[in-house]
């Protein structure tokens, strides 16, 4: 156990108004995992992210991160430790300049000088953007904005990176590169996405969150083939996909 | 979707060139600017020599910062709501009335009148000046420097970032309107554009949630990082404020002479 990054057990949450997004959910996940979170829409995908970095706290039940517990006191050593990369890039990036807004997150942990440097330019190396360092996000691409937005949360070098939709938006090259930079990235990750080949490339374990509860958890091969499993839950293969059988050792 | 092509309204004021202008720091162009717009402000009406004087003043900045006139003018454009109220003044303002060209004109309006056009017009051309001369980054940093507080440089600085975003936004939205066969057209159409800036505005707060949120997520802890930047030398100080040196010349000998 003492390995598992993320461990949340019986996580329920019901927003102010009284809607009940989460009852009970258990995930945990290990380090050097990754791991898709598959769902419906509203199935209370971005209400578990958002119980991962303590943006919000559950109700019933604990969030544990590296074995420490998410709550209150803990929050500034979580937000280091849990990396989220939002749906919307423009929501991520606001500083005038790509490298001043990869350096937020370490400058908000106490990092400065050239160590700061270093680990801005490393992260940004890390998604192939080194030479866009000086230039301001809104003049980016879309594609190379969600490299960038990675780039602001590799450079707080958490254990756990999250990321919502990482594929959304895309053109093929670009959702290609945004694969590539995942895969050879050697780090937990939590990735929560309806494409569901995205899952099959980038996780070897996936769970299904449905109507606020876990209802799968098994190898991502295994899950996407169970046809009958994936069609109660809203998640379908895009037209005329079947999937390869030799994919199943991955 | 869209999102790719963005305007960039804060980067476009920017004129660049290498310059003595330019390459002043922020604050520096800012103290001077400031000042300069204060002491026009101070002149008496009636000394319109004074005004001709700080006009060139300007005018010499904007030859030294290499500034195409024609763009200069362009911009000016932002002080036509002044202008026709300067030139409504002399009618309705009340007597003692003269008469120009069979027209009874107010005296004391004419020269309120004409006083707003030129404190107007430099104001206009010095702010011109500041923005065509200094990067947005820049004046933010500048802002920092100067001891505004931190909270309103951050502000300004959000407003900058996502103006162009909101920009955008509010483009797709009036392209949806439009793909669905609508045609904004006289006052029948207020009700929909209200109708839309209010779904603008619902958006653009809820964007401010979740940057928020994405910050919250990055350790935020309610500073930001300064912006890093040199500070200005004394030879910049110096050069800067001899514009406002020599405007405050003239304004000793204009209440002189008033």
């Amino acid at each position: 156990m003492s390995d598992a990054v993320l461990e949340m057990h019986k996580v329920a949450y019901a927003y102010p108004d009284g809607h009940q997004a989460l009852f009970g959910v258990d995930l945990h996940v290990h380090r050097g995992e990754k791991i898709a979170l598959l769902g419906p829409n509203g199935a209370g995908k971005t209400t578990l992210v958002l119980h991962v970095n303590g943006i919000l706290f559950p109700g019933a039940g604990s969030v544990r991160i590296a074995g420490m517990d998410v709550n209150k006191e803990n929050l500034k050593a979580i937000r280091a430790k849990v990396g989220v990369v939002f749906q919307d890039p423009d929501d991520q990036l606001f500083m005038p300049t790509v490298r001043d807004d990869v350096a937020f997150g370490p400058s908000n942990m106490g990092i400065v000088g050239d160590e700061l440097a270093k680990t801005v330019a490393e992260a940004l190396a890390a998604v192939g953007m080194s030479e866009f360092a000086d230039r301001s996000p809104q003049h980016l691409s879309f594609g190379q904005r969600r490299r960038v937005a990675i780039a602001t949360v590799l450079a707080m070098k958490p254990e756990i990176l999250v990321l919502d939709e990482p594929s959304s938006n895309l053109d093929p090259a670009a959702r290609r590169e945004i694969a590539e930079i995942l895969e050879s990235l050697d780090i937990t990750m939590l990735m929560v996405t309806h494409d569901l080949p995205y899952a099959l490339e980038l996780c070897d374990r996936s769970v299904i969150l449905s109507a606020g509860a876990i209802v799968a958890d098994r190898a991502t091969y295994d899950l996407l083939t169970d046809d009958a499993l994936i069609k109660q839950h809203r998640l379908e293969l895009p037209f005329g996909f079947r999937l390869d059988p030799s994919l199943a050792k991955k | 979707m869209g999102t790719t092509q963005q305007h960039d309204i804060a980067g476009k004021l920017l004129i660049a060139r290498h310059s003595v202008v330019h390459h002043l720091p922020a604050e520096v162009k800012l103290v001077a600017m400031l000042s300069f717009v204060f002491l026009v402000v101070l002149t008496p009406l009636g000394q319109w020599w004074a005004f001709g004087v700080y006009g060139l003043l300007i005018i010499a900045v904007i030859a030294a910062a290499k500034l195409p006139p024609v763009r200069v003018v362009k911009r000016m454009v932002i002080e036509v709501p002044f202008v026709i109220f300067a030139i409504l003044m002399p009618f309705f303002s009340a007597g003692p009335y003269v008469e120009y060209f069979g027209l009874q004109l107010s005296e004391a309006g004419l020269i309120a009148g004409f006083g707003l056009l030129c404190k107007g017009t430099i104001g206009v051309l010095s702010s011109v000046t500041l923005a065509a001369t200094t990067p947005m980054r820049d004046l933010l940093s500048g802002l920092t420097r100067l001891k505004v507080p931190t909270l309103l440089v951050e502000i300004a600085g959000f407003m900058v970032r996502y103006v162009d975003v909101i920009v955008d936004e509010m483009r797709r939205m009036k392209i949806a309107r439009q793909s669905r066969g609508y045609f904004e057209r006289g006052i029948r159409s207020w009700p929909v554009i209200a109708r839309s800036a209010g779904a603008l505005f619902i958006r653009a707060y809820e964007r401010g949630e979740r940057v928020h949120l994405a910050m919250l997520s990055r350790g935020y802890n309610g500073k930001l990082p300064s912006y890093s930047l040199a500070i200005a030398t004394k030879a910049q100080w110096a050069t800067g404020m001899l514009l406002p040196m020599g405007a405050a010349i003239i304004l000793v000998l204009a209440w002189r002479m008033a």
